[in-house]
């Protein structure tokens, strides 16, 4: 059943690149996201397709560091290296770019891409509690709103907008429900397997067959489909995997734990549990995007404190044996935040953490090994 | 019952078999050379023991050829540290790639442990090209480091640029030992960092080739006044903790 599946997924892959052509070809608007702060509701209501085009691949740097210095995140440098060598077809697709002000490096960034692509960038705050930084936080989503409206030529009344969250909430319930089936042990999907379904279901124009895909993997899962026995050991370390995000091309920690004979049970990032949360269907609909995509506790944020919370709940249910902080190499933000997210977890759980930080390059392989095994020896 | 660990690091092998009291009755050393596995053999055909473990850069491959089980030389390194040094509870290995600062539980397990990134800086290999680029063998770069009246500072700890530095303080006239010192002084006040980062007090057991220069176990004891044991062959202690682990499979 799991090939079936997976082989599945593919041909909905496939499929995907030609409903995205077709719909642009009747006149479908497509809009680029590179952050979970803005809400893909918007793009939803005005029956734009939303995509995300964060770069997970290392390929394309070479060719952004003819422009971008070298000593930048790989996830920004990816991203922009698909856009000047125009080889992601998301990218492509995209008819305008939504940005927003989250780190140093992708504010700038964006301001080269913009000569590539139609390019806006919404003033994020850097803090989350205050009443100033959430009202300017919806002032920016109804710039936001307008900006889609021009580009598609439609209204994008509380109506449609209150449908885009119901739409979207029951997407976020599907992953959320999908990533919690490793809370039973042993887990019962792999976490590269999680990773693969969860990065592959992201791009998919149609919303409702991104979440039946993922209802039927939970289903499979439960029948024990994706893992043979074997693998379900028992004696496999648990661990949890927080702090940057990770995709295909960009998953070479996930893996070498694998190999190392542990599971990564979950992930604490805005490619994984980040984005389980659900938006209020009750009240002014901007007003709850606003104050829902606000509190996503990314560490752009000073304090951070959500992310303290949800590790703290992450490690509990999940049933951690132990966490991996992973930071990707010169993103200043996670890789401070870490310093208190180790004392964090040793306070709270006297577990010890392991921070990395490395790129995209598979050139430490064989370091980042030697620290992964030696910390499941701790463990 | 003989017992045996074999360290496959990047400039060397070592192989040290241990009895039922886990005294060491055999030691060889061998260059890691381009193929290890074959270097391997060779070492361990000449010698009998009942039980296996491999550590060390080559671990993987070792198991994949000889069916036998591995540990990472932080573990490694950390049991035999902590047999050699009862009660030590913090540990600096610098070998030919890598250096790592551990601490550990009374009970000898690891607690904590850092490591230097994927660059070289730092470590053995650091230190034997800069020996080349000063014209001193690496047996003596150390002792000769000691001779220096001066205190230099080498800012860069990158083997590329540091050897564009010590060029350029050549070409200005200084002296090779003042150069020599400044190098170890760089390579000191990465590990301390290191260390201070896992460990603020107490002996530290060092370990790894790089233990035998003199001129770096005096500047890390000054720099983090903090005393410094060192084993008698520095190089074997990772061979020696697989050996003492092998001896505890049950």
């Amino acid at each position: 059943m799991k090939h079936d599946i997976m082989n599945e997924l593919q041909r909905i892959m496939e499929q995907n690149i030609a409903d995205i052509e077709q719909a642009k070809a009747e006149g479908q608007s497509v809009i680029g996201f590179y952050c979970l702060y803005s809400p893909t509701e918007i793009a939803v209501a005005a029956d734009a397709i939303p995509l995300p085009l964060c770069g997970t691949n290392n390929n394309p740097i070479a060719a952004a560091e003819e422009k971008l210095p070298r000593n930048l995140c790989p996830l920004i440098k990816s991203s922009f290296g698909f856009a000047v060598t125009d080889t992601c077809p998301f990218f492509q697709f995209s008819d305008i770019i939504i940005g927003d002000t989250t780190c140093d490096g992708k504010k700038k960034m964006f301001e080269l891409l913009s000569r590539y692509k139609t390019t806006h960038v919404l003033q994020l705050p850097q803090s989350q509690d205050t009443a100033m930084a959430l009202s300017l936080w919806r002032s920016e989503l109804e710039r936001f709103r307008k900006i889609v409206e021009t580009q598609t030529g439609v209204v994008i009344n509380d109506d449609r907008l209150r449908a885009a969250i119901r739409l979207m909430n029951r997407e976020r319930g599907a992953r959320k429900a999908l990533m919690d089936v490793n809370k039973d042990k042993p887990a019962p999907l792999a976490g590269s397997q999680l990773l693969e379904i969860l990065f592959k279901a992201g791009f998919l124009a149609d919303k409702k067959k991104g979440i039946s895909l993922m209802e039927e993997v939970i289903v499979e899962t439960k029948n024990g489909a994706f893992r043979s026995k074997d693998l379900r050991g028992g004696s496999r370390k648990r661990i949890l995997l927080t702090g940057v995000p990770v995709g295909l091309g960009s998953d070479k920690v996930v893996k070498i734990v694998e190999q190392s004979g542990a599971d990564v049970v979950a992930f604490e990032n805005c490619s994984g549990y980040k984005q389980a949360f659900f938006v209020d269907e009750k009240t002014d609909p901007l007003d709850a995007l606003a104050e829902q995509y606000l509190a996503t506790p990314c560490s752009v944020m000073s304090p951070n404190n959500g992310r303290f919370d949800l590790l703290k709940e992450m490690i509990q249910e999940f049933s951690a044996d132990g966490v991996i902080d992973l930071t990707w190499m010169a993103c200043h933000t996670y890789n401070i935040e870490a310093v208190r997210i180790a004392e964090f977890v040793q306070e709270t759980f006297g577990m010890p953490i392991l921070h990395l930080e490395t790129d995209y390059a598979e050139s430490d392989t064989e370091q980042l090994r030697v620290r992964i095994e030696a910390y499941l020896e701790m463990l | 019952m003989r017992y045996a660990g074999i360290d496959i690091g990047s400039r060397s092998i070592e192989l040290v078999v241990v009895d039922d009291a886990s005294e060491v009755v055999c030691s060889l050393q061998a260059d890691t050379g381009f193929n290890p596995m074959a270097e391997a053999k060779k070492l361990i055909n000449g010698v009998n023991y009942d039980r296996i473990i491999a550590t060390g850069y080559g671990r993987n491959l070792f198991e994949i050829s000889f069916e036998a089980p591995t540990v990472t030389e932080i573990k490694a390194h950390a049991r035999g540290a902590w047999t050699l040094f009862p009660g030590s509870q913090t540990v600096l290995d610098i070998g030919g790639q890598d250096s790592k600062a551990i601490t550990l539980f009374e009970n000898g397990k690891v607690k904590k442990f850092e490591m230097n990134d994927r660059c070289a800086a730092g470590t053995g290999k650091f230190l034997e090209i800069m020996a080349r680029t000063l014209g001193f063998k690496i047996e003596v770069f150390g002792t000769e480091a000691l001779l220096a009246k001066n205190d230099l500072s080498i800012s860069s700890m990158c083997t590329v640029f540091a050897e564009s530095e010590v060029t350029s303080l050549i070409a200005k006239g200084q002296s090779r030992q003042e150069i020599a010192h400044g190098l170890h002084t760089s390579v000191i006040r990465r590990a301390a960092g290191m260390i201070n980062r896992v460990s603020s007090e107490g002996d530290i057991v060092f370990t790894g080739g790089v233990a035998k220069n003199p001129c770096i176990t005096t500047l890390l004891s000054e720099k983090l006044g903090r005393n410094v044991r060192i084993p008698d062959e520095p190089e074997f202690v990772g061979a020696f903790g697989a050996a003492l682990l092998a001896s505890e499979i049950d």
